[in-house]
């Protein structure tokens, strides 16, 4: 469904990803491990077309994104991110931050995109914070309301950016939550994470990024218990 | 490692889709200002306009007396300006401190910036250029330059703590929190932390004022101050001609640019400092 192509991204004189290709099928759910600086969140922003690569193509089915003639924000309303840092609006109540995208960028009713708000938002267990605004909310509530945001887009995937690194362990829990009921109901996902645990859980597939470069890829159960790799295996090790 | 074909193709694509898109604005540009340009030298009235306004002799001759004037508003908006910054942050530093035994004083604050920001600029020219001197007191300053420094300072000054304080309400609570959680007191934290931050948001509508300040110095005719505006009246009075004015317009619109470019400058600094653009 979505595949990238040796892709390349450089910041200034540092080459940031060197030729990163991952393919991607419907209902999979495909982690990213490797170390801070690897390139995990750049390739996540590039499928997102949020940074353009400089070289490599990426395809979404039978579309090469990366053309520069294809029109992005229709792109990016089938391909939903969350961020590290949430990056809720913080002058939006937590109804409005999900219903805003709907409404503007997808063309639905309000009634429709409030309903669907407050659906999504009782399966994270936040009914009651609709009209809350974001600052008053925990860490965990707040990456909860990010997801719910990106999920009421109906994506076609969905790219998590390490999305619990700034939580604590008692809040991680209930935003791992979430996306374990998210594959259970199908949704394609790439994620960059530290949970090597959750991704053992969850992942089908596993990826290692080292300096820009997949060092191994394999499934799940392969890479993050078996790596092949004696790099992987390094990196592995410190989590135990 | 070479670029990839497709690569080539689409810088070649990008490159030729921002000449199209320069060449577009161009296109326009010129057809809109052509059309303006049209339209005014067409008009009826143009020979005599661009005798009265814009009579290159005229304004040759008006040109060293305007600019002498002139300098006598630079001198003042400098001296104002650094003034009503002065103003400006005290008060507003003064209305949002949370210390209940500065009520008085914050209370003066308070009343200072709605009276001043309420009333009209020339109204506080007119009331301090006439009325302080009326006063006789002792130790008031009599030269016109200084009552003129005074009325601007007083009517600018209370519309710039206003967008002070804004810029200070505008950090987050998280800064004033890591500041004193450092051990830095109310006042160090506001000083080394808020107010640098806060000024440097504020700089564009700060700039903004400025340059009404700047423009403001000419009210100060009225109380008899022979700066740009006046000169050019004298001479507009004498001759017939309005050229003058439009020289004078010059100047000011002159002194204005360079503090826009200066804002410009601190802005995309900051932005690429924080935000690493």
């Amino acid at each position: 469904m979505l595949r990238a192509d040796a892709v390349r991204k450089s910041f200034g004189d540092h080459e940031v990803l060197k030729g990163i290709s991952l393919e991607v099928s419907e209902g999979e759910v495909v982690c990213l491990i490797g170390a801070s600086g690897s390139g995990k969140s750049t390739f996540l922003r590039c499928l997102n077309l949020l940074e353009q690569v400089d070289d490599g193509d990426i395809w979404l089915d039978d579309r090469e994104i990366t053309d520069p003639r294809i029109n992005v924000d229709s792109v990016r309303r089938e391909i939903g991110i969350v961020f590290q840092a949430y990056n809720l609006f913080p002058h939006l109540t937590v109804e409005q931050n999900i219903v805003l995208g709907q409404v503007k960028a997808c063309g639905l009713s309000r009634e429709e995109a409030r309903a669907t708000a407050r659906e999504l938002l009782a399966r994270v267990g936040l009914s009651e914070k609709g009209s809350a605004y974001p600052d008053s909310l925990s860490g965990g509530q707040q990456q909860r309301v990010a997801l719910v945001r990106a999920i009421a887009m109906r994506p076609r995937i969905l790219l998590l950016d390490e999305i619990t690194s700034a939580l604590d362990p008692m809040l991680v829990g209930e935003v791992l939550d979430v996306i374990r009921d998210l594959r259970r109901d199908g949704m394609t996902i790439v994620m960059a994470t530290h949970e090597i645990a959750f991704a053992r859980e969850v992942a089908d597939r596993a990826a290692f990024l080292r300096d820009g470069v997949v060092e191994e890829i394999g499934t799940a159960a392969q890479v993050l218990n078996a790596p092949r790799e004696a790099s992987t295996q390094e990196f592995l090790a410190r989590f135990l | 490692m070479t670029t990839s074909d497709r690569q080539l193709e689409r810088l070649r694509y990008r490159r030729r889709r921002t000449l199209r898109r320069a060449a577009g604005a161009a296109v326009s540009t010129i057809v809109v200002l052509g059309a303006l340009a049209v339209a005014v030298l067409q008009s009826p009235g143009w020979d005599r306009v661009h005798a009265t306004f814009f009579d290159w002799g005229d304004a040759k001759g008006a040109f060293p007396d305007v600019a002498q004037s002139f300098w006598l508003n630079i001198r003042l908006f400098l001296v104002v300006e650094v003034l009503v910054l002065i103003v400006g942050v005290a008060v507003a530093v003064i209305r949002v401190i949370p210390s209940p035994a500065l009520a008085p004083i914050k209370f003066l604050a308070v009343i200072y910036a709605d009276v001043f920001r309420g009333t009209p600029t020339l109204l506080i020219v007119l009331l301090v250029g006439f009325g302080i001197p009326a006063l006789e007191l002792t130790g008031m300053p009599t030269s016109l330059f200084w009552l003129g420094v005074i009325a601007l300072t007083l009517s600018y000054g209370a519309y710039v703590s206003e967008v002070i304080r804004a810029g200070i309400l505008s950090i987050h609570p998280t800064q004033w929190a890591s500041g004193r959680a450092l051990g830095l007191s109310y006042g160090q934290t506001m000083r080394h932390i808020v107010l640098p931050q806060a000024l440097r948001r504020v700089a564009p509508p700060l700039l903004n004022d400025f340059v009404s300040l700047q423009k403001d110095t000419a009210l100060l005719s009225t109380i008899g101050l022979v700066e740009a505006l006046r000169s050019a009246q004298v001479i507009s009075g004498r001759d017939f001609v309005f050229t003058p004015y439009v020289v004078a317009a010059c100047f000011f619109i002159v002194a204005t640019i360079p503090l826009a470019r200066f804002t410009d400058y601190l802005t995309v600094r900051s932005l690429r400092r924080e935000n690493g653009l």
